[in-house]
């Protein structure tokens, strides 16, 4: 069982529907449309000569500059008989991330696709209970976006004179933003910039 | 008869008595004084391990550090039975409510000792998640700052907070000062 053989039976099923195919460090890369994904995950397990039956990772990487399609979901699927591991991601969009949930395929996706609700904001359809799970429930926004400071904004004694990045900006807080890595339509009056 | 000699040791240290009037079978001093000589040297620690201030911490109660020696031969992990909450660790966000918990079910009188950057300030992580010193949830009395800090540094910090125990007047619990001190922090 070899990269090639899982990529042709995949395509013998699905057809142009998969894209981005792709090998980086010999693990076989592949994205579908958000819609098809659990047709595909399924399809992975059933199948007796594929066989992918383990859900190693679930999680997703945020692109603010792929307009349109900035939340990358990415599963790592894993055949535990041929010791294959291959990679497939999900890609939607910002502004409504609804994907399918596989928590009624693997029950590892449970939890982590509450990390990933929790971090990215990637809404789960038909997920059992999906809230957050790491972080304070009261937290409003979504921590591994890319358009959140590192630091802690609530602290007041810190001197940024100290750590080298002079007193008037402060690097990571509102007054020192770049504005490049948010959406177009999200980003603060730009008059006001420092 | 054995002539064995008797083997002890001359140069134990014992601890002075506090100042009072010592008459023919009976010394009168005063309750602050004894009793907080008596709290000092026992306090049993809680050990509110998190992270690596924890390791640090097992380094502190073994045997060359020894902490025992200070009176904590009995760490409890019940706040009900213990005086000293030692807080060793990051403690995140999340973990504050627990913490606040540990520290209200604790009865009087109780100290908190703070040890590590993490648990005294957030240490280096100034993130979303790590709750940036205790001191925003809880009261603490002496702050040992280190990353880790070395176990003769909380042994500093320890005798510290016996200063504290052994001066401290028994009425302090029940003053308004204290009262209002707790009440900043949202404690009845």
């Amino acid at each position: 069982m070899t990269n090639e053989i899982v990529k042709q039976r995949l395509v013998e099923k699905f057809g142009e529907q998969l894209t981005g195919w792709s090998e980086p460090h010999g693990m076989l890369t592949f994205t579908a449309p958000k819609d098809l994904n659990l047709k595909v995950l399924q399809f992975l397990y059933d199948d007796e000569q594929l066989c992918f039956q383990f859900l190693a990772d679930l999680q997703a990487v945020h692109y603010p500059h792929n307009k349109g399609e900035e939340l990358a979901v990415v599963y790592h699927i894993h055949n535990l008989v041929d010791n294959i591991r291959i990679r497939f991601k999900v890609f939607t969009n910002i502004q409504t991330p609804d994907v399918f949930s596989a928590t009624a395929l693997y029950e590892s996706a449970n939890w982590m696709e509450r990390e990933t609700y929790d971090f990215f904001g990637v809404n789960f359809i038909g997920h059992p209970n999906l809230i957050r799970v790491l972080n304070v429930d009261e937290m409003d926004y979504f921590p591994m976006r890319k358009e959140f400071p590192l630091e802690d904004q609530s602290r007041v004694d810190k001197d940024d004179e100290m750590f080298g990045r002079g007193g008037a900006v402060g690097f990571g807080t509102e007054k020192g933003m770049h504005h490049d890595t948010i959406a177009e339509d999200e980003k603060p009056d730009q008059s006001k910039e420092v | 008869m054995n002539n064995r000699p008797v083997q002890f040791n001359p140069k134990l240290k014992t601890v002075e008595a506090p100042p009072g009037f010592m008459g023919d079978g009976f010394m009168a001093t005063s309750f602050d004084k004894v009793i907080g000589l008596a709290r000092k040297n026992s306090i049993w620690p809680l050990p509110f391990a998190t992270s690596c201030c924890g390791i640090e911490f097992m380094a502190l109660m073994a045997s060359h550090y020894d902490l025992a020696r200070f009176g904590s031969e009995r760490v409890g992990f019940s706040p009900r039975q213990c005086d000293l909450l030692m807080v060793m660790g990051t403690i995140s966000k999340k973990m504050g409510p627990v913490l606040r918990q540990v520290y209200l079910q604790m009865a009087e009188p109780r100290w908190v000792l703070s040890m590590g950057a993490c648990a005294s300030s957030g240490g280096i992580f100034d993130t979303y998640s790590v709750l940036q010193g205790i001191d925003q949830i809880i009261p603490v009395d002496v702050y040992v700052p280190g990353c880790p800090p070395r176990p003769e540094a909380v042994l500093d910090g320890f005798m510290k907070i016996q200063e504290l125990v052994g001066n401290e007047s028994l009425r302090r619990r029940h003053g308004d000062k204290y009262k209002e001190l707790l009440a900043g922090y949202g404690i009845q």
